[in-house]
């Protein structure tokens, strides 16, 4: 029996104009699946930050999504430079990003902060000079599955 | 689904079963079965895009007959201000309102006046719920329906105030009554629209619990019978206008958000623009945003598909109307209008939704993909769904089988006849 969907998405890196394909294809397959609006959101606005994150700062990588019936789950994998502080990170409003990426509206220092928010449950590992992995989860709860 | 119903008809024999409308659908909600175009009630927001479309006039809009005016001893009508912007060298709104006089209303309100109202009551609901920023406008009954069924989260951003022309139903009603002493059945209420979307939202209407109006007249058939009342009007024009800048405005995009008087709005109209910025706004990029426009039509009312001139042209004209009108003429007062507030709850119809259960709708989403997979990819609508994905969904919704795809088809005969040959071979 399937327990569980798995969806895979390549994200490149710098290539703007594609970001947030794979959040935008993730929140209708909720929406078709008739998960409870909420849950969408958090996953969506949590998956975009990341999604964002990665073709900002990384070198590329892949997202993969495994929707259960009592959760869902996004693992960001990317090659990349790694987070040398991920406690700094974290805070509101910090940013590495460049400006050519800042004048486009993105970089704004928000992208952890709003996917710890957003997640139910958030993982970092992260090795510099090499990548970083966020796993993120969201939980359905059972009265609304 | 609470018996909705929708304004688009099919006339069979015209309908060649060609893809055109099915790809152009916003919401997917065209099939092509047994040859012949058919909409699925429940996904169809009736923007009208199929209608434009349709090579072969096969789509039509429903709407009444001039003739249902006859059903009532008093009737009043409700021009919609992207009426005035059809006529050329139109100089007086006045000439509009009495020529509808002639063609046999008893009374003209203007949906623009109303609009008025609406605008000065938005400005106040702006201001006191910054919590719900930014505010979408509900005037455009396909916009409120597309939310209701795909944008859950925002229905909560919803501006629940009554749309100009349910608020003008309203007060037309009362005034007419007052008038003439007659109950409000024997009152017909006849709302002359540039889009059958407001046929549905009288049937079935979102936010209030029943439309006041009786009748819907398309604006392309009022505005032949005018023409020639209108030039009978010129030498004796009644003075009946009574909205401003603002209420005119309401008649194309931008009008119903530059009338907020703030700047920090975002207007977008033409179905597929109205759909990203929706997208966006769910994915929450417009936070510092207070008020949004969406007009599913380009250029706002004037480009609905029931009105005559270009749009943008209609446009100009509008603008050209208002240049020397007072900012607003119409204002709201508490003992006429009463409440001018949505009675009714609007809730999410998850309509596309494919399982019963999460567990349910896992198995099906897992059999979508397979089927994804193993379908060439080419969208090319030959099966009757507009994309090979829409054929996955539609066989898991067990409305259609994996032998729709001619390709998948042609690899089964191909299979088959291979079958055949060997088995000849075998003899």
């Amino acid at each position: 029996m399937n327990e569980s969907i798995t969806l895979n998405y390549d994200v490149d890196s710098n290539d703007f104009t594609r970001a947030g394909e794979a959040s935008s294809s993730v929140k209708r397959k909720l929406k078709l699946m008739g998960v409870d609006p909420d849950i969408i959101r958090k996953v969506a606005i949590s998956l975009y930050e990341g999604e964002i994150n990665m073709v900002i700062h990384s070198y590329g990588g892949t997202i993969e999504v495994i929707i259960s019936t009592d959760m869902i789950e996004m693992i960001l994998r990317d090659k990349g430079p790694g987070i040398e502080d991920t406690e700094l990170a974290m805070q509101a409003g910090y940013t590495t990003a460049p400006d050519n990426i800042r004048s486009l509206g993105f970089g704004a220092g928000m992208g952890l902060p709003n996917m710890k928010k957003y997640s139910d449950d958030l993982k970092i590992e992260s090795v510099v000079g090499k990548g970083t992995t966020v796993r993120m989860k969201v939980y359905i709860p059972k009265n609304i599955s | 689904m609470s018996g909705f119903n929708n304004s688009v008809n099919l006339k069979k024999e015209l309908c060649m079963g060609c893809i055109n409308c099915i790809k152009r659908c916003p919401t997917q909600a065209i099939r092509v079965r047994d040859g012949k175009a058919f909409i699925i009630k429940e996904f169809c927001i009736d923007c009208g895009e199929c209608i434009r479309i349709c090579p072969h006039h096969a789509k039509e809009a429903t709407y009444d007959s001039p003739d249902i005016m006859k059903r009532f001893e008093y009737t009043v009508a409700l021009p919609a201000p992207s009426l005035y912007g059809q006529f050329n060298n139109l100089e007086d709104i006045n000439i509009v309102l009495t020529a509808l006089k002639k063609m046999g209303f008893d009374d003209v309100y203007e949906v623009s006046s109303a609009a008025e109202i609406v605008s000065e009551l938005t400005r106040a609901y702006v201001a006191n719920n910054k919590d719900k920023w930014p505010i979408i406008s509900t005037a455009c009954p396909t916009v409120v329906r597309l939310i209701k069924i795909r944008f859950p989260n925002l229905i909560d951003h919803l501006l629940p105030i009554y749309a100009p022309v349910d608020l003008a139903a309203i007060n037309a009603r009362k005034q007419a009554m007052d008038k003439t002493g007659l109950s409000s059945e024997k009152i017909g209420i006849i709302f002359i629209s540039p889009c059958p979307a407001k046929v549905t939202a009288v049937k079935s209407p979102i936010g209030i619990e029943k439309s006041e109006i009786d009748g819907v007249l398309a604006m392309k058939e009022v505005y032949t019978i005018l023409l020639p009342y209108m030039k009978e009007s010129m030498n004796n024009v009644e003075d009946i206008g009574k909205s401003g800048r603002i209420g005119i405005g309401w008649g194309s995009s931008g009008g119903e958000a530059g009338a907020l008087l703030v700047d920090n709005y975002l207007a977008a109209d033409g179905i597929d623009n109205v759909i990203r910025v929706l997208d966006d706004l769910e994915d929450q990029k417009f936070e510092q945003l207070e008020f949004i426009e969406l007009n599913a039509c380009s250029g706002g009312c004037v480009g609905g598909v029931l009105t005559v001139e270009n749009p943008y042209a209609a446009k100009v004209k509008l603008k050209r109307l208002r240049k020397y009108l007072p900012v607003s003429c119409t204002h709201y007062d508490e003992n006429i209008n009463g409440d001018t507030y949505w009675t009714e709850e609007v809730l999410y119809e998850p309509v596309f939704k494919i399982g019963s259960n999460m567990h349910d709708s896992i198995m099906k989403m897992a059999r979508v993909e397979e089927l994804c997979d193993r379908f060439p990819g080419l969208d090319c609508g030959s099966c009757g769904a507009p994309t090979c994905k829409a054929l996955a969904e539609d066989i898991v919704r067990g409305v259609a089988k994996e032998e729709d795809c001619i390709h998948i088809l042609k690899d089964y005969i191909h299979k088959l006849s291979g079958e055949l040959s060997r088995l000849d071979g075998k003899r």
